[in-house]
């Protein structure tokens, strides 16, 4: 590997034999530890930098207008608006649009319902002849209120937070976790 | 050689343990040994510690890229935003970002103090060719990083230092041309350009500098460390020392201090993203990085017939003959004041270099016009800077609020196209999803009649993928073929 010759080397080993040893480990702790404490200092920013999406906090979803309370006032069955919601998706803004139902409850309170299906996720549409959501993925069936008939799913479809304010109803769309018997918030 | 066990780092390789365990099955403890027991003549010194300083930086590099990676798009609409995001919105973005960019400069200044001290100890001589070339290539490799990197971020400056720089490439004569558009990947600076300097940078040169590093380490290791300037490059008389421990320490306080100063600077002068390239901007100065500045006032000098020789004679000749150094220089003599050839030809090139970079700054600097506008680019970064951090616009989004909606009949499509649910397979807009394919421009492939026949009865492959018949009165599916035709 190197010009040296036997002896020379032989006479340095013999040299870091006898007293270094113990002073070669010690300072290979020392190296050991040093770059441990280094690199797990340096690893902080790094950790921060690529849990960045995780560790945000979510930005509020805001409402979106589907129109005066007045135009759903007369409301014979579901009726379909889009809305448009901003999505902030990493560095990027997407407007994504998404439908939602305008139906009534038992009591004839106005109501706002999610259109995925809280089974599997697809998109639920209203079935005029048969006067219920039928899911077109695994057959789900819903009526206008959104309660569950029949169907693998194991709740009522969603309804969403409404407010009425100056007349004007609007509506914040959220997801929610599906397979589960209970409404919870995904996002 | 060295055979004794007492030379291990602890002893022979323990007989049980973990340490043991392992060892059976690596034969660890040789390679360690192998690694840190490199006899060094004349012993341990703070002469060579910048080659290991070289490749923390690299490994540095490597890390900080990986991770800036996580969220940069190499395209021209998207790799500013990213880099914006990267700086100002993601936790640490701008200290790492920072962190990547001065190690550039470090490391074209660690590998400037590197290749001096190999000039000045004559450590090239003596069977240490291939060692000397290895270097060489990787000299100009991570020259080619830092060129290539600095387009990335694709600012102002970025944009317009990198066109100057390719556009000195078409000063060579004959072949400049086909060089500056193979760089650009075509006659203008686009995305394609992005693409390119993002390959080269990510995968091409960092594969290259990997594979020469290894060759350089071990040609370094065949020829044997040369130690001080007396002595004999191929048989050295004098007692040597160890690589480990006290020259692995020393090597590791350049490290630490390396760190130390990335990390102050990161902190206290964090890198600045000036606004987006703007190729409309006639009023840009483009001023390369530091490093680059002798070359580019150098070109300054050469026009018309002459520039062959400023651009491809005097520079040619200047690199062949670093290049082939040692074979030229075949002397043994090592001690500086004993090579005055070599020791001048060094203080000429560096001198020349060091005059044309401070000239081209304080040419700048004098200028009144000049000096004005560079600091208003500065300016302009500083306002960018403080500016939060923008989302881009998706083009979904912007496709799907764009559309053309003046035809009520299409209008009321809309409504038809929603209320079926057709947008939860192919997508708001109809931009498609991986449940189904786009509708955008669908009516320029299809006739009205068409679609009709289509929608009533689908073919088997539509069928197949989840398409139903559309089952709508014939007002709703004019409305609907009406409102498809539109989507672009």
């Amino acid at each position: 590997m190197c010009a040296f010759t036997e002896g020379e080397s032989a006479s340095e080993h013999r040299g870091a034999a006898t007293g270094n040893t113990d002073r070669r480990s010690f300072l290979g702790v020392l190296l050991g530890v040093g770059s441990a404490l280094v690199g797990a200092l340096l690893a902080v920013p790094l950790l921060r930098f690529a849990l960045f999406p995780l560790i945000r906090r979510t930005t509020d979803v805001k409402f979106s207008p589907l129109g005066p309370v007045t135009d759903f006032a007369s409301l014979s069955e579901p009726v379909v608006r889009t809305i448009e919601i901003d999505q902030i998706d990493g560095w990027r803004k997407a407007v994504s649009q998404r439908a939602v139902y305008i139906t009534k409850d038992r009591a004839g309170k106005l109501l706002v319902l999610t259109s995925i299906c809280p089974h599997l996720g697809c998109t639920v549409p209203w079935k005029k002849e048969r006067n219920q959501f039928v899911c077109p993925c695994h057959g789900g069936t819903f009526l206008p209120d959104g309660t569950r008939v029949s169907g693998p799913s194991l709740r009522g479809m969603d309804a969403l937070e409404t407010s009425i304010q100056d007349g004007q109803l609007s509506v914040r769309f959220q997801y929610f976790r599906q397979l589960v018997s209970d409404k919870e918030i995904v996002g | 050689m060295h055979k004794e066990p007492q030379t291990t780092i602890e002893g022979s390789a323990p007989a049980s343990g973990i340490r043991a365990w392992i060892d059976r099955r690596t034969g660890i403890d040789a390679l360690l040994r192998g690694a840190l027991d490199e006899p060094i003549p004349g012993g341990a010194r703070f002469a060579y510690i910048f080659g290991s300083g070289l490749l923390f930086l690299f490994i540095s590099q490597v890390i900080t890229g990986v991770f800036l990676a996580l969220y940069y798009v190499p395209s021209a609409d998207h790799a500013h935003t990213t880099v914006a995001y990267i700086t100002k919105a993601v936790t640490a973005g701008s200290f790492l970002r920072s962190l990547h960019a001065y190690g550039a400069s470090a490391m074209v200044v660690v590998m400037l103090m590197h290749l001096s001290q190999t000039y000045f100890y004559g450590a090239y001589k003596g069977h240490r060719e291939l060692l000397w070339l290895s270097g060489c290539v990787l000299f100009s490799l991570i020259l080619g990083m830092a060129f290539t990197g600095y387009l990335l971020p694709w600012d102002q400056r970025a944009y317009f230092a990198t066109a100057v720089g390719a556009n000195a490439a078409s000063e060579v004569p004959s072949v400049g041309e086909t060089i500056k558009r193979l760089m650009r990947g075509g006659n203008e600076m686009g995305t394609l350009t992005i693409s390119r300097f993002f390959v080269a940078h990510v995968f091409l040169i960092p594969t290259c500098i990997f594979a020469i590093v290894a060759a350089h380490i071990f040609f370094f290791r065949k020829a044997g460390a040369a130690g001080p300037v007396d002595e004999h490059p191929t048989a050295p008389v004098q007692t040597a020392e160890m690589f480990y421990p006290r020259q692995v320490l020393m090597d590791l306080s350049l490290t630490t201090l390396l760190i130390a100063a990335l990390a102050f600077l990161s902190v206290l002068y964090p890198v600045n993203l000036g606004p987006p390239a703007n190729p409309a901007d006639t009023q840009y100065i483009p001023r390369p990085e530091w490093y680059y500045l002798p070359i580019f006032q150098w070109l300054k000098y050469w026009h018309g017939s002459l520039s062959v020789v400023g651009v491809l004679v005097i520079p040619g000749i200047v690199i062949a003959a670093i290049i082939a150094l040692p074979f030229l220089d075949r002397s043994v003599e090592r001690r500086p004041w004993k090579r005055p050839t070599a020791m001048t030809a060094y203080a000429v090139v560096a001198l020349s270099l060091i005059g044309l970079g401070m000239r081209s700054h304080y040419s700048d600097r004098a200028d009144a016009g000049v000096a004005q506008q560079l600091v208003k680019q500065d300016e302009e970064e500083e306002t960018y800077m403080s500016k939060p951090f923008e989302p881009e616009l998706s083009s979904a989004s912007l496709a799907a609020s764009n559309v053309s909606l003046g035809d009520p009949v299409a209008a009321k499509g809309k409504i038809v196209f929603e209320g079926q649910t057709c947008n939860a397979c192919h997508g708001d807009g109809g931009v498609g999803t991986a449940a189904a394919p786009a509708l955008t421009g669908v009516g320029k492939k299809l006739s009205v009649e068409q679609m009709q026949h289509l929608l009533s009865h689908p073919t088997d492959k539509m069928t197949s993928g989840g398409m139903p018949a559309v089952d709508l009165s014939s007002s709703d599916l004019t409305s609907l073929i009406a409102y498809v035709r539109s989507l672009q």
